[in-house]
């Protein structure tokens, strides 16, 4: 055994290893879309979480704007088999949303502007996993990648980071959202390979 | 209909431009399609991964002979290996035909006006061709919108001599020397002219990107036409 | 124009439907529940194909229809909700 740079992977290597299982890497940013863009001017947008209890917490773009903000550097990997490294965005945790929610629902179901859903567990949002993000590589979000806010969930396949978000509703059961009720997995991690339900 | 998918061995390929090709595929099997249908193309790759796209068929029936039209595109995983890579004598797969809407039939006798844009004069072609085997009496306009002189496919069915046949070509960014019409997007003005021979009840086709089959149908509708007798083929 | 969103219309579901239907399908009459305009399954709106096609009314972007294949099956639902059939095809 050598005792030169040990851990020395090579550039070749490390990739594969950064690439989840059927994934390969694009440098290109693919929009998919199940529908017409919304256009959702910043002024009247809104970000509203709702428990299970049927309380409501708003947030006016202002008032997301002024929260402690994050930069953050993910590599993104959509079911459709494509990764992209290195995509940095600007936005706020969803901790900062939900630190004064009180609930005690086990799951999330995310929705948008033009009527998108998704859902995951509450604990993949918390603890620094996921942001709504407004800005990508120093730009606003174009309405194309879900501007001007979408969820960023980068652990979990694309299809849970919701573009155009718009609100978030805590719930005591797991519900299927948009492609979770259609033949997605309920959970989609790219690592375990969870594509399709029966994954 | 549990239509399966069979296989198409590619027969000949022909450049219609720089990036376009006719292929022309031998389906054992194939009993007929109408002009305008269209047929799924799938592709496998060595470790299982598929990929399906629709391409319309180009021209009439012809026995087991089918000819698709492929406009070759940047990130096309499909059509680039459609266009350049599938060896001839090498066998895909096909699904069809498919479509029961966007189609001529050789029956009808009113006049139809045929609008194309760019690759979208695929279908358009097929009914061209249909119509003429028949005979058809009935006039046919295609109003046919390209880039340049040099992305005009079928240029020999176009310029044969058919007196039911018009054919009016939109140059949208260059025209042809001692064109009379500048480069430019189809206007209400292009339409004007053919839509005043058509009967109210009489067929409008159009294929092409979506952003050119919004603008034509808008254009149309605003001409009075009636949003049923247009008939849309949109390619994304 | 509504949208840039690039879509197709309904013509490109004859190939994934001939999979369940036993009739050809784009010629079907539809009614939207939303706006109540009326057409054919071909003039409807086609998003996709990844990940799955949903196809919306032309008038008012309802859901008439969402459609996935993945491998034995293809996943149908009908309208907006999230009730899925899942077709066994292999």
């Amino acid at each position: 055994m050598t005792s030169f740079s040990p851990g020395f992977q090579g550039r070749g290597r490390r990739l594969a290893d950064r690439l989840p299982p059927g994934q390969y890497p694009t440098e290109s940013f693919p929009v998919l879309s199940a529908g017409p863009t919304p256009k959702v001017p910043t002024d009247s947008w809104a970000f509203t979480v709702t428990t299970e209890l049927g309380a409501t917490h708003s947030w006016t773009w202002d008032q997301m704007m002024a929260l402690p903000q994050q930069e953050t550097v993910q590599d993104i990997h959509c079911v459709t088999r494509w990764s992209k490294f290195d995509t940095r965005w600007r936005g706020v945790p969803l901790d900062a949303f939900l630190e004064d929610v009180e609930t005690a629902a086990d799951f999330a179901v995310v929705s948008s502007y033009g009527g998108y859903t998704t859902n995951m567990p509450l604990e993949d949002l918390l603890d620094g996993k996921a942001w709504i993000v407004h800005t990508y590589d120093d730009f606003p979000l174009s309405p194309e990648h879900g501007g001007p806010a979408r969820l960023l969930v980068p652990h979990l396949y694309f299809w849970k980071s919701a573009k155009w978000v718009h609100g978030l509703r805590l719930t005591p059961e797991d519900e299927p959202g948009f492609w979770e009720s259609v033949g997605y997995h309920n959970y989609g991690d790219p690592c375990r390979e969870q594509r399709n339900w029966g994954d | 209909m549990a239509l399966t998918w069979r296989p198409a061995r590619l027969l000949e390929r022909h450049a219609q431009t720089a990036t376009a090709r006719t292929l022309v595929l031998s389906v054992p099997g194939w009993a007929g399609h109408l002009p305008g249908q269209h047929v799924d193309v799938r592709l496998t790759a060595d470790d299982g991964y598929q990929a399906v796209r629709s391409y319309s068929l180009a021209a009439p029936t012809n026995g087991e002979r089918i000819e698709l039209g492929v406009q070759s595109v940047p990130d096309g995983e499909v059509s680039l290996y459609l266009a350049d890579a599938l060896p001839v004598g090498a066998d895909v797969e096909v699904r069809g035909p498919l479509g029961n809407w966007f189609v001529w039939r050789p029956a009808q006798t009113e006049p139809a006006l045929l609008v194309a844009g760019g690759s979208g004069v695929v279908p358009l072609a097929a009914m061209i061709g249909a119509h003429r085997r028949v005979r058809s009496r009935s006039p046919l306009h295609l109003l046919y919108s390209v880039r340049a002189p040099e992305d005009v496919w079928y240029r020999s069915l176009l310029t044969d001599d058919d007196p039911s046949l018009d054919v009016s070509i939109i140059h949208t960014r260059k025209a042809p020397p001692g064109s009379d019409r500048l480069p430019g997007r189809i206007t209400a003005a292009d339409l004007a002219g053919p839509a005043a021979r058509l009967k109210p009840t009489s067929p409008v086709y159009v294929c092409g990107p979506t952003a050119f089959v919004e603008v034509v149908g808008d254009l149309l509708t605003g001409m009075g036409l009636d949003p049923a007798t247009i008939r849309t083929e949109r390619f994304g | 124009m509504a949208d840039t969103a690039a879509h197709r219309d309904g013509n490109c579901l004859a190939g994934p439907l001939s999979e369940i239907l036993s009739v050809e399908p784009t010629t079907a009459w539809w009614r939207c529940p939303e706006c109540g305009q009326t057409g054919t399954l071909a003039e409807l709106h086609v998003y996709g194909p990844d990940p799955g096609l949903t196809a919306r009314c032309p008038g008012c972007a309802y859901i008439a229809l969402r459609l996935v294949r993945e491998d034995q099956h293809v996943w149908l639902t009908l309208g907006s909700g999230t009730g899925a059939f899942r077709f066994t095809t292999a």
